[in-house]
């Protein structure tokens, strides 16, 4: 049986079923463990002492007092963590955001760490220890962060991407432009020209649950660590390399996880706490509360961006032009070259360019959420697709349909792209009952289109048959949206066997070789090819321990609906051989019987979603409700379509969220001042309605099963369809998001003068 | 064996002279890697750190061993995180 990527046309038994999720019983019972729910004998407390300043030179940090406290058991400061990166500036930047240096850089950077016997004592600990700041000026907003006068945070950053590079270091840490064509012959043939302003506010991921980690490190080297991650084999790598360790003795297990989005795909406490173990010598629990999540760990960037599109009567784009102007936080980042990367993806434009400038502002370093960098950059698009195909009176579908890159198409990025799925959502679209529907009043419709890069990388699995001839599947990819049921969905669809005779866990770092994290709608895509090969593996295992039983040559063998089966007329009196038969035989042919594969699944093929909303606003108070909602994008081959659904709503959710409420407000003193789910508004389920979902099935050509990523496309449209929904319920066009009813009333009000 | 035009985004260009393509007789991506660092060694920091490459529209992060088919239209994009 192929070992390769390449799509099989085949008959599915239970793929694509809606078996019942491995997962569900725990976790609605509460048996389910998450991050926090696992202690250890003798365990410390651990906090952190956090800057109240958003960019300052530590002058001194004065433990001593906090030390004598009775209870304290370790403090640790930058000290404790020196510099093992080698000259690797990535990593040390990694550290440095972890725990403050020379200098902290935003409200809520580490600069001390307690562990007590309990949490009263570590707080009491965390007031004796006196640090003295001289405060530096400061800047958050990402214009004035690119401005030449902003108080520069890094003395060592110079700009990438412009020639001659600048000798003066800046907060402007990178330029980079994609694109092709001649912008001024394109706009010199367009009958009309857009050009519009636009800013995003930074959001959190809004994970549930908060980071948590138990690190324990013993004197001879060894540690363990128990965390929450989307992916602990990258975590084990990291907090190995920061701290002196092999990476062999530091065994990693990942927790259930209650979300992530991607900001669980970077380290931020979890070397902090191996760190108080290693000079305790006690396991150490360390678990963030709200405040802390969105003081210090990863929230997007927020954005200004400028675009310029110019078309024909006929609805031909004839040139398309964007600025973008993205923050990574504290620290250098490409957040605006990717979202530049995908500014135009969806379109065929002959005349297209994006240029990104990257900054550096005193806020917590930016991590991926979803799809990084492409909602802001669809947003800004989109508007103004919108506002063009008003100016010309095109219906707004059709504008996109006739524009809509297509295999061919050279992309604005640079390839030429192979076989996609945009015109397929957008024709589905079209013919959808919801675009049809009447609209109540002070209700407006908006439609949007989105693209994301998917990936794949590297993984493991290992597949064992149990005496008994069921089936355990060990894989070293967290399971963040139900790629366990699709794993054991794949091994039994390969072996034969029931759904239910198939368990799949996700083992440790110890148990496996590495496995990249979940990111890149990478997971089910990548681990069930890796199921795939590793039961193909076995049946060839399971046929060879045939052939042996029966004493016949192994090709003579075939695997056939969970059966060994022996091929010739003249073996027709040998009864087939089940998977149960050959398990408790297995002593006697050889041994326990598995199949292993580890694999770099690349080509993942890009993603494509088309959304619609419907938006009702509330002129007098500026409120908008989401009354219907639809989300329509290729899923290759939909494995487990409640899954599937399930992702496509959740991205839809998060990018309502976005677009309507949820925003990270600064004080001039720049600290954040709404870190607490009560004043950083996310949507919850009363606030939306059932979202419709259509998965179209255009297999991936590159996955066995035809699967494609699903788990990040969907968060990029929604910003753009429910802007473009509240302009057309209220003829307010919406430059600025979230659409609080604040700024909403005061756009409406504004408007009517 | 022809040389490929090697399409380079834009924080590779300033180590080629600012070129927007270079031309590299290689077969394969780990061939190309290293003859792209033996001929513009200001390049290796990016190939040490990961660059992605697109073949013909389909793109490869991680496979070395893929080939590079002649006449194949081939660009280095950067390697793009997830969420």
């Amino acid at each position: 049986m192929p070992l390769d990527q390449d799509l099989e046309i085949k008959k599915f038994k239970v793929i694509g079923t809606r078996v019942r999720r491995p997962d569900g019983v725990d976790k609605v019972t509460g048996r389910a463990r998450y991050g926090a729910d696992v202690s250890a004998p003798g365990q410390l407390v651990a906090l952190v002492l956090r800057s109240p300043h958003p960019h300052a030179i530590i002058k001194k940090i004065d433990i001593s007092k906090a030390e004598k406290l009775l209870g304290v058991k370790a403090i640790i400061t930058s000290a404790d963590l020196p510099d093992l990166t080698n000259g690797d500036r990535g990593m040390l930047d990694i550290l440095e955001n972890c725990m403050a240096r020379k200098k902290v850089l935003y409200d809520g950077h580490a600069v001390a760490a307690v562990a007590a016997i309990d949490a009263s004592t570590a707080r009491a600990a965390l007031k004796l220890i006196k640090v003295d700041y001289q405060i530096l000026p400061h800047v958050t907003d990402v214009d004035e962060a690119l401005k030449p006068s902003s108080p520069v945070i890094h003395d060592h950053i110079f700009t990438d991407g412009i020639e001659p590079k600048p000798t003066k270091a800046s907060n402007f840490n990178k330029q980079a432009e994609y694109g092709h064509g001649d912008l001024d012959a394109g706009f010199a043939e367009a009958d009309v020209i857009i050009e519009k302003s636009y800013k995003t506010e930074q959001t959190h991921q809004g994970y549930i649950e908060p980071h948590s980690c138990l690190a324990s490190v013993s004197p001879d080297g060894a540690a363990e660590m128990w965390v929450c991650t989307q992916g602990h084999f990258v975590y084990r790598n990291q907090c190995a390399a920061l701290l002196g360790l092999d990476a062999n003795k530091l065994r990693v297990t990942a927790s259930e996880i209650g979300g992530g989005f991607g900001g669980k795909t970077h380290i931020w406490t979890e070397p902090l706490a191996l760190a108080l173990s290693r000079k305790a010598n006690r396991p150490v629990k360390l678990t963030m509360n709200r405040e802390e999540v969105f003081r210090c760990t990863g929230p997007t960037s927020s954005t200004s961006i400028d675009v310029k599109i110019g078309a024909k009567k006929d609805g031909t784009i004839t040139a398309a032009w964007a600025e973008l102007r993205y923050h990574g936080g504290a620290f250098p980042s490409n957040w605006a070259e990717f979202g530049a990367m995908t500014t135009w993806a969806c379109y065929d434009i002959k005349n297209c360019k994006s240029l990104s400038k990257d900054a550096i502002v005193n806020r917590p370093k930016t991590a991926a959420y979803r799809a990084p960098s492409a909602p802001q950059s669809c947003f800004a698009v989109e508007n103004t697709i919108d506002e063009v195909a008003k100016a010309i009176g095109m219906d707004p579908v059709d504008l996109r349909i006739k524009n809509a890159a297509k295999e061919g198409t050279k992309s604005s990025y640079g390839p030429v792209y192979g076989p996609i799925g945009i015109g397929a959502t957008l024709q589905a679209a079209k013919n959808h009952p919801h675009m049809k529907a009447p609209l109540a009043k002070d209700t407006g419709r908006g439609m949007a289109c989105g693209f994301w890069f998917n990936f794949g990388g590297q993984t493991c699995v290992d597949l064992n048959v149990t005496p008994d001839g069921t089936v355990t599947v060990a894989v070293g990819t967290i399971d963040v949206g139900g790629s366990r049921a699709s794993l054991a969905l794949a091994a039994a669809e390969e072996l034969g066997v029931p759904y239910e005779a198939v368990r799949v866990i996700v083992a440790d770092t110890s148990s496996l070789g590495h496995n990249d994290m979940t990111d890149g709608s990478r997971g089910t895509f990548s681990s069930s090819m890796a199921a795939v090969f590793a039961a193909r593996n076995a049946i060839t295992v399971l046929r060879e321990r045939a052939a042996k039983t029966w004493e016949i040559p192994v090709d003579d063998v075939e695997w056939v609906d969970g059966e060994a089966k022996a091929k010739g007329a003249s073996r027709g009196n040998l009864a087939p051989l089940t998977l149960k038969d050959l398990a408790k035989g297995a002593g006697g042919t050889g041994g326990p019987i598995a199949g292993h594969s580890e694999i770099v699944a690349d080509n993942a093929g890009v993603s494509f979603g088309t959304h619609i909303c419907d938006a009702h606003v509330d002129k007098e108070t500026g409120k908008t409700t989401i009354t219907r909602y639809t989300v329509i994008q290729d899923a290759g081959k939909a494995m487990h379509p409640s899954y599937v659904e399930g992702q496509y709503q959740g991205g839809a959710a998060q990018g309502i969220g976005w677009a309507l409420n949820e925003e990270y407000v600064y004080g001039t003193n720049g600290r954040l001042q709404n870190a607490a789910f009560l004043d950083y508004r996310i949507p919850v389920c009363s606030d939306l309605p059932m979202i419709d979902t259509q998965i179209l099935e255009i297999p991936n050509p590159h996955h066995p099963y035809g699967v494609r990523g699903v788990g990040e496309t969907p968060i990029v449209p929604p910003l753009a369809a429910v802007s473009i929904a509240v302009t057309n319920a209220t003829g307010v066009r919406m430059h600025h998001i979230p659409m609080s009813p604040p700024r909403l009333l005061k756009a409406i009000k504004s408007a009517k003068k | 064996m022809a040389k490929l035009e090697i399409h380079l985004w834009g924080a590779l260009r300033p180590m080629a002279d600012g070129a927007s393509s270079v031309f590299i007789d290689a077969q394969s991506i780990r061939e190309l890697f290293r003859k792209l660092s033996e001929h513009y060694p200001g390049m290796e920091p990016h190939i040490k750190r990961g660059i992605a490459v697109s073949i013909d529209g389909k793109i490869y992060r991680d496979q070395l061993d893929t080939k590079l088919p002649a006449s194949s239209e081939i660009y280095l994009l950067p390697r793009v995180p997830g969420g």
